[in-house]
C-alpha cells in the first residue's frame, strides 16, 4: 500500500517505519513523578477505530504524525511530527 | 474429437506436444485440456486420495482435477492446470499421482477401502500407538495421497517481480470488463485492464451469442482494437489478480512465458504489486456441478466448459453428450452440440417445465442418479417423470447454476451477501474500498446487463476520481435469462462428489454434521472440503448447501468458509522472485573490501555489511592461529582495520551541542574543541541503547560515531528526538558512514606509521590521548582520531570514501614493513574483550548503565532521554546481573558465549541461575581463555568462584570472577 509523506507525496509503506502512538511527542518533564513517567513509557490505548501515530519515512528522514483506522487499515493525510508541536 | 468450422484457434498451424511420453497434435489457441479432448484423451489424472480416474471438469483456472507437470528436472512446474496451460512445440506434460500409469494406477486400491477413509479418518484411525505417527502413518499417507512432487532439484526458471500503478484496474475482460475499461480509457483515465486469459472476452468467447449485431468474438476484436490504440490503456493478458490488499494493492500473477518453448530473456512467471486508485471486479462467475453418484467419471464437465470447449477451441468432449441441469442456461449447451453435428442424446431437466427440442428429447423432474465407465463414463443413469432408463453417453454436460467470483471482495474480512432470487453469494457493497464489482461477478447475468453493469462500474471509480465519464452508447446483446431452480445433489446411496480434488463426498459432509462439526469452518477443516489447490471454487458452495440442509437451516445463516488470497495458487518462486542467493538481501562493501578479498580474508556478515574476520597466512590452518598473530601486531608492532562501517554522524549548529547533551547520558556541552569523549545513549526507559564516541572539531560541529549494527537505529532515534522532542534546538544533522573512510592503526608502533603518510608529523604532546583534529594524508585532507578500541596506543584516520582503498594498501604495507599487518573482527574482538570493553554482545537492550558499571555517568545535573527513568529503583539494584569478567581457574578451559553461572555447590536449576556470559575469547596476550558476562550483584562478587555451564554445548568450568578489565587496567599503554 502507499503512505503519503508530506513531503515526498504517495510512497510504497516499506519506506515507512511505525514507531507507535503519537504521545511519544508529549515527553513529561523530568521532575513529572512516576506516574506520569510511568504513563508515558508503558500505557497506551488500544482502541478499534481511528489512533495517531508517529511513523518514520526513511528516505528523507521525517517524522510524520498519521492517522490509522485499526479496524479498516485506513491511512490518511500526515504531516511532520514537528509541525504537530505548533 | 475436433469440430470442423468451430473454434477461434488458428488451424493453419500445427503444434505438436507430449503427454504422459504419446505424441498429440494442436493448434495455436488450443490448453493442454482442448488438445487432449481433441485427441479423446479423457482421463488426465488421479485424484488426491482415492487415486480415481478423472478428467477435465471445466475449461478455467478453476479447475480442480486435471493437474499436470510440465518440463523435467530443475525446470519442472508440478500442478498445472492443462485447462490454463497453453500448449506450444515441445511441450511435454505428464500426469501425476498415479503409479505405474495413469490408467493402471497400484494405489486406486485406495478406493476399495474408502469405506475406512471417510471424513476424519486419520484422527480416528492413526491414533495409537503415537510413535508410529511420524515414523509410519504420515509417510504412508503422504505417499498414497498427493498431486504433483518437486523435482528436489534448485529451480533454474527466471521469475521477476514487477511494480504498476494506474487509476482504474479492471479485473476481468469479459463483457463487463471490456465495457469498463472502454469507458474508463475513453475518460482519460489511466487503466489496467488484467484478464488470466490468454486473449479476451470472458464468456462471449464460449457462447454463440450477438452483442451489437455481430458475433461475440467479433464485438470483442473491435473493443480490444480500441483499447490497444489508447496510451492510457495497458491491457495484461494471463494475468490473473491473486489478491486484494490495504490501500488499493492488488497482487497479480502474469503467466509471461508458460505458454511458448522458448523464453529466451523472458521470466517464466512475474508477479506485479499493483496499486490502483480504484478497481472494477469483473471476474465473472464459475459454473457449479449438480452432485450425483459417481459424479466424477472422466467425461463428465460443466455444462459451461462443454460449451466452451465446441465454441472456442473447436472440440466435442463427446460424441453422444447428455446435459443435466437445473437452468436454461445449460439447454444452450445441447443446442449448440446438435448445430455443430454432435448427437445429444438427452437432456435431464430437475424443473417440471423446461424447454423441448425437436433434435433431443427432455426429461423433466429428472436426475442422474448413477453414470458407468471404468476411466470414463459410458452410460449414464437416469430417473425422470415416468420412469427411469439409462442412456449411454460419452459425455455428461452438468449445470447446477453460476456462482459469481466474489472471492477478492473478501480478502479484506468482508463477507458476501445471500440473494435469494439467483441463489447465490454476491459480493456485499463497500467490502474493499474502492473496488467496484460488476457484472457476472455482482450476480448480474444477462449479457445485456452485464454490459451496462460495466458502464454503471466505470462511471462510479471515475466519479471517485473526479474524472468526467464519456457519453457511450451501450451495444445491443442478448436478455435472456436461465429460470435457475436451485437442486445442489441428487440424494440416494453410492458416493456424490463435491470437491474433486481433495476426493470430498455428499457423505463426508454429511458424516461430519453428524459429529457435531456443524459450523461451516469446522465442517471444513474436518473433511477438507475446499482445502485443495482449487481451494473449493466449483465445490464449496454445494457443501454448504448440504451442510445447510443436514443441520436443518437456511444457507445463508450457515456462512460461508473464508475466501483468502491467492485466487489461483502462487509458486514461491514467483512470490520469492529476485531474493534468492545473493539478490535475498542488499550487500554493503567497504572501500578496503577488493583489497581484503585478494588478501583472502575470510569475511563475515555485519547487518548488510562484510568484514574481514581474519586474514589468514600460509601455513594457517585454524581461524585462531590467525587470530593470534592478529593480536600480536597490535600489542607488539601495529595493526590495521577498516572501521568504516562505525555509524558515522555529522552533527552541526549553534546548539549542536545542547542537542548532544540531551541524547547522550553524559555531558558534551564541556568537550573542547579538538577533544573525543566516549558517550552513553540511553533509551527513554533507562536501559542502554548505544555507545561510541563523539569528537568535537569546532564549537559548532561534532562527529558522532555509533556501532556499526545500530547506526541506523540511531539516525532514526536522532531524528525522532530532534523533530518530536526537541525541534526548538538549531541543529542539523546527516549521515556520512558511507562518505568517509575510515581506518584504525593500533599498536606501539601507530604513531610512527602515521608518521609516514601524513604530511605534518604529530607527536605526543600535540596528540594525547582522545585528541581529534583536521589533518593532511598524502594531500588529501583528512581526519584522525587518537582513540583506541584496543587499549594500545592508536588512532582511527579518515579520508574521503573515494581515498579509502588507496589508503588502506599505504597503511597495510607499511604496518606489513614495521611487523605488523591488517587484522580482522576476531583479533577486534580478542582485544577489546582482553580490556573488558563492550559491545552489543553486552549492550544488548536489557541492561542499563548500572549494569555495564557506568552508572555515575548519567549526569544528575541535566535532562536526557533515559536519565529519569534509569533512576527507577529496579534499575539500579545491586542484586541486577552486571557486568563482571571471569577467568577459568584452569587457563585453557575453553567457555561458551551463553553459558549460564551457578553458585559452584548449587543444583543446575533455573532458580539458581545468576547470570550468564556475553562474550568469550582465548586470550593470546594472558595465555588464557577470557570471559564477559552478567552476574548477580556482579562486581561485589570479585574473587568468588562460579561454576560456568552450558548444556547445550556440554561446558562445565570453574571460573574466577574479576574486574572486565583483564589487561592493562592502570591504561598506560593507551597513553603512551
Amino acid at each position: 500500500m502507499q503512505v503519503t509523506c508530506p513531503q515526498c507525496g504517495p510512497r510504497d509503506s516499506r519506506e515507512f517505519t511505525y514507531r507507535g502512538h503519537a504521545l511519544l511527542c508529549d515527553r513529561p518533564a523530568p521532575e513529572a513523578g512516576g506516574a506520569a513517567w510511568d504513563e508515558y513509557l508503558h500505557n497506551r490505548e488500544n482502541p478499534a477505530g481511528w489512533t495517531e501515530e508517529l511513523w518514520y519515512h526513511g528516505p528523507c528522514a521525517t517524522w510524520l504524525v498519521a492517522e490509522r483506522n485499526t479496524e479498516t487499515h485506513a491511512f490518511r493525510a500526515t504531516r511532520t511530527a514537528a509541525e504537530r508541536g505548533k | 474429437m475436433r469440430v470442423e468450422g468451430k473454434g477461434l484457434i488458428d488451424r493453419s498451424q500445427t503444434i505438436s506436444f507430449r503427454f504422459d511420453g504419446k505424441t498429440y497434435r494442436g493448434h495455436p489457441g488450443d490448453t493442454l485440456a482442448s488438445a487432449l479432448l481433441a485427441a479423446d484423451v479423457r482421463l488426465m489424472a488421479r485424484s488426491f486420495k482415492y487415486h480415481r480416474p478423472r478428467g477435465a471438469l471445466t475449461a478455467g483456472s478453476e479447475e480442480p482435477n486435471a493437474l499436470v507437470s510440465i518440463g523435467r528436472g530443475a525446470v519442472q512446474t508440478p500442478n498445472t492446470r492443462a485447462t490454463v496451460q497453453e500448449i506450444y512445440d515441445g511441450l511435454e506434460a505428464h500426469s501425476q499421482n498415479a503409479w505405474p500409469s495413469l490408467k493402471w494406477d497400484a494405489m486406486q486400491v485406495n478406493d476399495l477401502v474408502s469405506p475406512f477413509l471417510s471424513a476424519g479418518f486419520y484422527y480416528k484411525t492413526f491414533m495409537w500407538p503415537r510413535s508410529f505417527w511420524e515414523k509410519l502413518y504420515e509417510p504412508l499417507i503422504r505417499r498414497a495421497a498427493g498431486l504433483g512432487a518437486l523435482s528436489g532439484q534448485s529451480d533454474t526458471d527466471r521469475y521477476d517481480r514487477a511494480y504498476a500503478h494506474c487509476d482504474v484496474l479492471v479485473i476481468g475482460a469479459g463483457p463487463a470488463g471490456l465495457m469498463a475499461a472502454l469507458a474508463a480509457g475513453r475518460a482519460g483515465a489511466d487503466v489496467i485492464l488484467a484478464t488470466e486469459e490468454a486473449r479476451a472476452g470472458g464468456r462471449l468467447l464460449a457462447e454463440i451469442e450477438d452483442v451489437d449485431g455481430r458475433p461475440g468474438p467479433d464485438w470483442v476484436a473491435d473493443v480490444m482494437v480500441e483499447l490497444d490504440s489508447m496510451a492510457n490503456v495497458q491491457v495484461m493478458l494471463r494475468t490473473t489478480v491473486t489478491g486484494a490488499y490495504d490501500g488499493g494493492t492488488y497482487g497479480a500473477l502474469e503467466r509471461v512465458s508458460h505458454h511458448v518453448a522458448a523464453a529466451g530473456d523472458a521470466p517464466l512467471e512475474t508477479f506485479w504489486h499493483i496499486v490502483a486508485k480504484q478497481a472494477v471486479l469483473a471476474a465473472g462467475a464459475l459454473e457449479r456441478p449438480i452432485a450425483f453418484r459417481d459424479n466424477d467419471r472422466p467425461g463428465i464437465m460443466t455444462a459451461g466448459a462443454v460449451r466452451a470447449y465446441l465454441n472456442r477451441w473447436g472440440v466435442a468432449p463427446g460424441r453422444r453428450v447428455t446435459v443435466f441441469t437445473n437452468n436454461d442456461d445449460a439447454h444452450r449447451t445441447a443446442r449448440d452440440m446438435v448445430a455443430a453435428g454432435v448427437t445429444v442424446a438427452g437432456v435431464i431437466d430437475t424443473r417440471a417445465e423446461a424447454p423441448g427440442s425437436d433434435d433431443y428429447p427432455v426429461f423433466t423432474e429428472g436426475a442422474v442418479i448413477g453414470t458407468m465407465g471404468r476411466l470414463g463414463l459410458s452410460d449414464v443413469k437416469v430417473r425422470h417423470e415416468g420412469g427411469e432408463r439409462t442412456i449411454a453417453s460419452d459425455c455428461l454436460a452438468v449445470s447446477g447454476g453460476w456462482n459469481p467470483s466474489v472471492h477478492l471482495t473478501c480478502h479484506m474480512n468482508g463477507r458476501p451477501v445471500w440473494r435469494e432470487d439467483i441463489a447465490a453469494f454476491v459480493p456485499a457493497e463497500g467490502a474493499v474500498p474502492g473496488l467496484i464489482p460488476c457484472g457476472a461477478a455482482n450476480g448480474v447475468f444477462l449479457t445485456a446487463a452485464c454490459l451496462a453493469d460495466g458502464v454503471r462500474a466505470a462511471e462510479t471509480v471515475l466519479e471517485a476520481l473526479g474524472v468526467k465519464p464519456k457519453k457511450l452508447s451501450l451495444p445491443t446483446a442478448s436478455e435472456a435469462s436461465s429460470n435457475m431452480e436451485p437442486v445442489w445433489h441428487v440424494p440416494g446411496k453410492g458416493r456424490a462428489w463435491l470437491d474433486f480434488q481433495n476426493d470430498v463426498t455428499v457423505k463426508d459432509i454429511t458424516l461430519a454434521a453428524k459429529e457435531n462439526f456443524r459450523s461451516v469452518e469446522h465442517m471444513k477443516r474436518y473433511t477438507t472440503q475446499g482445502m485443495a489447490t482449487d481451494q473449493g471454487k466449483s465445490s464449496n458452495m454445494g457443501a454448504l448447501a448440504i451442510l445447510a440442509d443436514v443441520t436443518g437451516r437456511a444457507i445463508p445463516e450457515t456462512g460461508t468458509t473464508t475466501f483468502r488470497p491467492p485466487f489461483v495458487p502462487v509458486s514461491l518462486s514467483a512470490l520469492g522472485a529476485g531474493a534468492r542467493g545473493a539478490g535475498f538481501a542488499p550487500q554493503r562493501f567497504t572501500t578496503s573490501h577488493r583489497d581484503s578479498v585478494d588478501r583472502r580474508a575470510v569475511m563475515v556478515e555485519a547487518g548488510l555489511w562484510y568484514r574481514p574476520s581474519y586474514f589468514p597466512k600460509g601455513g594457517e590452518a585454524a581461524w585462531r592461529t590467525s587470530c593470534d598473530r592478529e593480536v600480536g601486531y597490535v600489542r607488539k608492532a601495529v595493526g590495521v582495520c577498516d572501521v568504516s562501517t562505525l555509524g558515522k554522524i555529522d552533527i552541526q549548529g549553534p546548539d549542536a551541542a545542547a542537542f548532544l547533551d540531551f541524547v547522550y547520558a553524559n555531558t558534551f556541552s564541556t568537550l573542547k574543541v579538538g577533544r573525543v569523549r566516549y558517550g552513553l545513549m540511553l533509551r527513554e526507559d533507562g536501559h542502554v541503547m548505544d555507545d561510541g564516541t563523539t569528537a568535537r572539531m569546532a564549537e559548532d560541529h561534532f562527529l558522532m560515531t555509533t556501532t556499526t549494527a545500530a547506526a541506523g537505529e540511531v539516525m532514526q532515534h536522532l531524528d525522532f528526538v530532534h523533530q518530536c522532542l526537541r525541534p526548538e534546538l538549531n541543529v542539523r544533522f546527516i549521515s556520512t558512514t558511507e562518505q568517509w573512510a575510515q581506518f584504525a592503526v593500533a599498536g606501539p608502533k601507530s604513531r610512527d606509521l602515521l608518521n609516514r603518510l601524513l604530511d605534518k608529523p604529530i607527536d605526543g604532546e600535540s596528540w594525547p590521548f582522545m585528541s581529534c583534529g583536521s589533518v593532511s594524508v598524502a594531500g588529501v585532507p583528512g581526519r584522525l582520531f587518537r582513540i583506541s578500541f584496543s587499549g594500545e596506543h592508536a588512532y582511527e584516520v579518515a579520508v574521503p570514501a573515494r581515498f579509502g582503498a588507496s589508503l588502506w594498501e599505504h597503511l597495510v604495507t607499511a604496518a606489513e614493513a614495521s611487523g605488523g599487518g591488517p587484522y580482522g573482527m576476531e583479533a577486534l574482538n580478542v582485544l577489546r574483550i582482553e580490556k573488558g570493553f563492550i559491545t552489543h554482545a553486552e549492550i544488548h537492550g536489557r541492561v542499563t548503565a548500572f549494569d555495564i558499571g557506568m552508572g555515575r555517568m548519567v549526569s544528575p545535573k541535566k535532562d536526557c532521554i533515559g536519565n529519569t527513568a534509569s533512576r527507577r529503583p529496579g534499575l539500579i539494584d545491586e542484586a541486577r546481573e552486571r557486568l563482571v569478567g571471569l577467568k577459568p581457574v584452569e587457563p585453557e578451559n575453553g567457555l561458551t558465549a551463553g553459558a549460564h553461572l551457578f553458585g559452584p555447590g548449587a543444583m543446575l536449576t533455573p532458580a539458581n541461575d545468576q547470570g550468564y556470559l556475553t562474550s568469550v575469547c582465548w586470550s593470546p596476550t594472558l595465555k588464557t581463555h577470557l570471559a564477559l558476562g552478567f552476574l548477580k550483584y556482579g562486581p561485589d562478587r570479585t574473587g568468588e568462584k562460579i561454576r560456568v555451564k552450558d548444556h547445550v554445548r556440554d561446558v562445565d568450568v570453574i571460573c574466577e570472577v574479576c574486574d572486565p578489565v583483564f589487561f592493562d587496567p592502570e591504561g598506560g599503554r593507551v597513553r603512551g
